[in-house]
């Protein structure tokens, strides 16, 4: 489903190497792990995924469906399906949370030459979410993340998700600065969201998340490059004994 | 004295190197006088509209005192705008559509050529359901063609009418309050306007009387090389209240067009008035040619405990010179200013408002959001002054620029005079730019750079949009939209 080769990315402005030749293959269904130190390059994976203009890939590809999505602007490869929940969701005042996601919607369905929702429908849909993700619902009246507490912006990046329901889902430290009630909200969120067709790409610095979603595949990253791939055994070894190991060798 | 003549621009031609989607011209035989302007010119205006002699001397003293400030070049520099020298002999100061000499009487002896005009154009005159609620005083450059609901108003006592109409009709509230807001000696397009004005509005709402609709008029420029004065009058008598609606576009033009409109609004004791406008004339082209210039003065007046608010979305013209004011001048009463100006391409926006507080425990909100894109200048001029006999004036004041790519500029000039210690001022002032974060969430998302972009403006603009009515409101989306295609991407 998603495949990844050589990938090589440097961040646009300063030419700075922060992925060092990646390789990871993703199937239908299968819910992959990033873990590593800070400053390895894994919230980068994930931006450079969704092709964020800030970083630039100088080599290797990225091929979804077996195409290459490395030329397609982020609003292309969220109309394949791709979704990044964002480790700092930006503020954007005046945007209402269901305004927001109604044209995200409309915009993925116009591209894959379905007719939009119909206001009535999406609703049913927004609440239904909303009363799944346990986000306020006061909060969803404001504008889209102002004033809202770091937890609260993960909520609802996952309310996106979840509206959103997309088939490869990337998530750049959803978990961190989260309390356990809402590191158990984001879980089961993804667990319900688990299906055969669906794939997951968790970036994250710790374990705990994994506790409750549980991985096929766990990679960790250090200094731009895969060092070890395993199972979910793999995370707890790291949530044991560190990333100090990975650290001394390079 | 007065020339005919045919007047016909191809479409396309004219449409080539814009995206201006109300740009198109309509053949219809106007009635014209020569160009430039002397005393003969405004006693033929006059004549024309079979003015009485109050009025023609009115005229005549304003145009006496525009011309001596012509003479010492008194046109005012002090804004920040750059524009070739205006001729003032090289206008048209009277157009009228030709089938005007016979006046309609109802929709259907209007020119059918018009009517396609009004519908190209989005005015729903003879689309009565989409008219319900909403009367229309529809200007087709200079001379008003056709208003609806009249009747409707006439049994509460509110008279909205054409202004010539209201010159025969209600001589003595016209001049009862005519220039009691702006005076024609108030600066140089005012005087020019109060000598030459061809037509505009006028709005009284008998004292009590809530108008029970949003009045609206349309404003547009037709003629190539033509002037446009108009020239508004509301009166809103003591607890009376009423919502009027100006919104204007224009069609392409090679030369720029002058346009000098005047508004007075009265706001008798206990009166609210409510004036919204979306302005949309034409731009010029992406590299700034042509487009109108629009040297507008709009100011209200306030009796005891009385409203006036203004709210505005400027999008069009290549020169925007303009702000809408309050003289606070009973105690108790409110000014509001809300304004969103967008200034792309080569367009160029002063604008902002002047709060005069007089009256005692008076109070004013200015909210300006400022767009700047393409190589547009947006500058926002604000004057609060608080005269010594406003104790405990209050004023808020929020001020926001937003740049789109780096080749465009925003400035905020606001003048403060403080002249008694109890006044309460708070100042905010921001400078943003759509930050590439924002822009890269909304496109993970599926939504277009375009469609971001225009989410995350209006977004920003809300403040000043919610102030409009319902449809207004839909409607400044959409233009902010139109306005800024070719800014992005």
């Amino acid at each position: 489903m998603l495949k990844i080769e050589n990938l090589h990315a440097v961040v646009t402005d300063s030419e700075e190497e922060i992925l060092k030749g990646i390789d990871l293959e993703v199937n239908p269904g299968e819910v992959h792990a990033i873990m590593g130190p800070n400053g390895s390059g894994k919230s980068t994976l994930a931006n450079v995924l969704m092709g964020k203009p800030s970083y630039s890939v100088t080599d290797g590809d990225i091929t979804v469906d077996g195409d290459s999505i490395v030329e397609l602007m982020p609003d292309a490869r969220a109309h394949l399906g791709m979704f990044l929940a964002m480790q700092y969701p930006s503020e954007v005042p005046g945007v209402r949370p269901w305004q927001f996601l109604k044209a995200a919607k409309d915009a993925i369905d116009v591209a894959n030459g379905q007719s939009k929702m119909s206001v009535r429908a999406f609703s049913r849909l927004f609440d239904e979410k909303v009363t799944e993700s346990g986000i306020n619902p006061d909060l969803i009246k404001r504008s889209l993340n102002e004033g809202f507490s770091g937890g609260e912006k993960k909520r609802n990046e996952m309310l996106q998700m979840q509206v959103l329901a997309p088939r490869i889902a990337i998530m750049d430290e959803t978990d961190s600065g989260l309390d356990i009630d809402a590191l158990q909200a984001v879980a089961d969120g993804v667990n319900k969201m688990r299906s055969p067709d669906r794939s997951f790409v968790i970036v994250t610095h710790y374990q705990r998340l994994l506790h409750y979603v549980k991985p096929d595949v766990v990679h960790i990253l250090v200094n731009g490059k895969i060092v070890e791939t395993g199972g979910a055994m793999l995370a707890e070894k790291i949530e044991a004994t560190g990333y100090r190991d990975y650290l001394a060798v390079r | 004295m007065t020339t005919q003549e045919r007047l016909t621009i191809s479409r396309e031609s004219q449409l080539e190197d814009s995206g201006y989607k109300w740009g198109f011209t309509t053949d219809i035989e106007m009635e014209m006088a020569p160009k430039g302007v002397n005393a003969d010119i405004v006693r033929l205006i006059s004549g024309k509209k079979d003015e009485p002699e109050w009025m023609l001397e009115w005229r005549l003293k304003a145009f006496e005192y525009w011309n001596g400030l012509q003479l010492q070049d008194a046109e005012p520099r002090w804004a920040k705008l750059r524009y070739p020298e205006i001729d003032y002999q090289d206008i048209y100061y009277y157009a009228a559509p030709k089938s005007q000499d016979d006046a309609p009487k109802s929709l259907d002896e209007v020119d059918p050529e018009m009517l396609e005009t009004f519908d190209k154009l989005g005015i729903p005159l003879h689309e009565r359901e989409r008219l319900a609620g909403v009367a229309v005083d529809a200007v087709f450059d200079s001379v008003s063609v056709a208003t609806t609901y009249a009747d409707q108003l006439e049994e509460r006592g509110i008279i909205f009418c054409s202004f010539t109409e209201a010159v025969q009709k209600h001589p003595e509230l016209v001049q009862k309050y005519l220039g009691s807001v702006v005076p024609y000696t108030d600066n140089f397009f005012a005087a020019l306007n109060s000598a030459v004005f061809s037509d505009g509005s006028f709005v009284y709402i008998p004292p009590g009387v809530r108008c029970p609709i949003e009045l609206m008029t349309y404003f547009r420029i037709n003629t190539e090389g033509t002037g446009q004065f108009e020239r508004t009058l509301i009166v809103a008598d003591e607890g009376a209240y009423v919502s009027y609606l100006e919104g204007c576009t224009a069609p392409i033009r090679r030369t720029s067009q002058l346009h000098a409109a005047v508004v007075e609004l009265v706001s008798l004791d206990r009166g609210e008035i409510k004036y919204s406008t979306i302005q949309n004339w034409y731009p010029g082209t992406k590299d700034g040619q042509g487009g109108v210039y629009n040297f507008v003065t709009k100011r209200g007046i306030t009796g005891n405990d009385a409203k006036i608010s203004w709210t505005q979305v400027e999008t069009g013209s290549a020169i925007t010179w303009k702000y809408p004011s309050v003289i606070l001048r009973g105690d108790n009463s409110v000014g509001e200013f809300y304004s969103v100006a967008l200034a792309n391409n080569y367009q160029q926006a002063d604008t902002g408002t002047k709060m005069i507080h007089i009256g005692k425990n008076t109070k004013s909100t200015i909210v300006s959001k400022g767009i700047s894109a393409g190589h547009g200048e947006n500058t926002y001029r604000g004057g609060v002054k608080i005269l010594p006999g406003a104790e405990n004036a209050t004023n808020h004041t929020q001020c926001d620029s937003l740049l789109v790519g780096d080749q465009c500029g925003a400035h905020t000039v606001p003048y403060i005079e403080v002249r008694n210690p109890t006044a309460r001022l708070e100042h905010e002032a921001s400078t943003s730019k759509v930050s590439d974060e924002q822009l890269f969430y909304l496109m993970a998302r599926g939504i277009s750079e375009e469609d971001a972009h225009h989410m995350i403006i209006t977004g920003w603009s809300r403040d000043v949009i919610n102030e409009l009515p319902f449809e207004f409101a839909l409607e400044a989306g959409q233009l902010l939209k139109v306005s800024l295609e070719g800014a992005v991407g």
